[in-house]
């Protein structure tokens, strides 16, 4: 058996495929800035003292860590629909990605977190700072530093996982991939021609995060060491 | 005219404990404490390890409560309840120096020293760097500036915590055994910067194992044993102790 590769019929689709790349840069790019905010004050929740806030934060990171993104996704834009709230595909994919993300990263984000020296928060009292500055410049910007490779990992991760939004029709690279074989019929030289896209993608997306860190963690770029 | 009234009003205490007790759970370990320090007195504290040395000085400026007595510094009450607000206008009036140094890991030297000044007092970006030169400068650091702690000795990076304190000119100055985590050979550069800051006429309380620097630059010595204030006195307190207690711990010492 043999099988005869005929990529020139894809390239009639390149426009579809950049829409469909576009589109998963913009999922990604939102899930990342709100799963960051909101990981982040969970982060902080979790940690807090009041402990009903604290536990109910617990219970929901679990249930996103333990449950298949799939589900998620049909559970927000299916049970919404149900109870009459229909999203737009592109909101609910958000929507989802932002929620599985953020379960991510407050994890990853506490974990920093406990890495700072309580000694170093006492320092931080005793200068008379309040407890909103000494939160962000004496314990989350140290705990950031510290989780930044994990944290951008669980991005590129994110962005991934979008594929998964196809399954509710939103118009990322992999529902256009979907769509291009049912025309042509030519299912592997598609998902072959996806493949290195989301490479090229992932790869945008390191180097970004690279640049960001940079420009972020000075200590970082100057001794070139982990703190 | 009389004499009287150009003659100094008694000034009151810089800082004043009265009968300060503080428990942790069913320990307690500061028994109804009471000290003064007059404005510009040097007071060091020394004592066995566990009788409650470092619990006085964090409850001077608050980082532990207290269950009975009061605290007076600067003109804050300290009581046994007290606000954040509060707790934040008295910790700017009172620095304080820990064994562990503490400095912020991420940040540099300046930015160390400037952090709680820009935060806390809001000042400018400039005047904050001319603020960690000058205080720099008073620890001998000024051309650590652009550094980040861990490239700095253990003498230099209490130096640094030294000038951070001072940055937000406190009237008080707390210093908990700064120099116990220091080899031999650096503590000295860190005592000469607490004698220079001593002679300049700050109001400090140094718990300390250095029994020369206690008895040489402190203005009294107090010597606590078992969460209580056991011995008060002066250089003199060192060759003629009163008490046993005080004479079989500073034999231990030597
Ligand atoms: N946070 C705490 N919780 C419980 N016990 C403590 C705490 N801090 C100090 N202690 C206890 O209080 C006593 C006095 O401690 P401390 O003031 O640190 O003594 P010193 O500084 O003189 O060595 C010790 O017995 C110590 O174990
Ligand atoms: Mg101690």
């Amino acid at each position: 058996m043999r099988y005869d590769f005929d990529f020139a019929v894809l390239l009639d689709y390149w426009p579809d495929f950049l829409a469909g790349a576009w589109v998963t840069l913009q999922l990604t790019f939102l899930a990342t800035v709100f799963g960051m905010a909101i990981g982040t004050l969970c982060a902080i929740g979790a940690r807090g003292k009041r402990r009903w806030l604290a536990r109910a934060i617990g219970i929901y990171v679990e249930i996103i860590r333990n449950t298949p993104f799939l589900i998620q996704i049909f559970f927000l834009y299916f049970g919404l629909a149900s109870a009459g709230l229909r999203l737009p595909v592109f909101t609910a994919a958000v929507i989802a990605m932002v929620f599985n993300v953020a379960a991510y990263c407050s994890e990853i984000i506490r974990a920093g977190m406990d890495t700072v020296h309580p000694g170093q928060i006492e320092a931080a009292q005793s200068l008379g700072m309040s407890t909103p500055t000494i939160y962000w410049d004496v314990i989350l910007r140290p705990a950031i530093e510290r989780v930044y490779p994990a944290l951008t990992g669980q991005f590129v991760l994110m962005m991934l996982s979008s594929s998964v939004a196809s399954q509710i029709s939103t118009e990322e690279l992999t529902a256009v991939a979907n769509n291009v074989q049912s025309f042509t019929f030519r299912s592997l030289e598609t998902f072959l021609a996806i493949a290195p896209m989301y490479l090229a993608l992932a790869a945008l997306l390191k180097l970004s995060f690279w640049g960001i860190g940079l420009f972020a963690f000075p200590r970082r770029r100057r001794l070139g060491t982990a703190l | 005219m009389s004499a009287a009234v150009n003659a100094p009003a008694v000034a009151l205490p810089a800082v004043a404990l009265k009968d300060v007790r503080k428990s942790y759970g069913p320990l307690e370990v500061l028994k109804g404490v009471s000290f003064d320090v007059a404005p510009g007195e040097v007071v060091a504290i020394i004592g066995a390890s566990g009788s409650g040395k470092s619990t006085a000085l964090r409850c001077i400026n608050g980082l532990e409560s207290i269950q009975a007595g009061s605290i007076e510094v600067c003109g804050h009450h300290v009581g046994t309840q007290r606000s954040d607000a509060e707790l934040r206008a008295l910790r700017q009036d009172v620095g304080i120096v820990f064994q562990s140094y503490n400095l912020f890991p991420h940040l540099t030297v300046e930015q160390n020293v400037t952090l709680a000044p820009r935060r806390v007092k809001r000042i400018g970006n400039a005047a904050a760097k001319d603020l960690a030169r000058a205080c720099l400068a008073q620890v001998g650091l000024a051309e650590k500036a652009d550094s980040y702690p861990e490239q700095l000795s253990g003498g230099q990076q209490q130096r640094v915590a030294i000038a951070r304190s001072l940055a937000m000119q406190p009237k008080v100055m707390l210093f908990d055994e700064v120099t116990s985590a220091l080899d031999p050979h650096l503590t000295g550069e860190v005592l000469r910067v607490m004698e220079k800051l001593a002679r300049d006429g700050m109001t400090m309380i140094t718990v300390t194992h250095e029994m020369g620097f206690a008895r040489r630059v402190a203005n009294r010595t107090i010597f606590m044993r078992d969460g209580l204030v056991w011995e008060v006195g002066g250089a003199e307190m060192f060759a003629a102790p009163r008490t046993p207690e005080l004479q079989s711990f500073l034999g231990s010492e030597l």
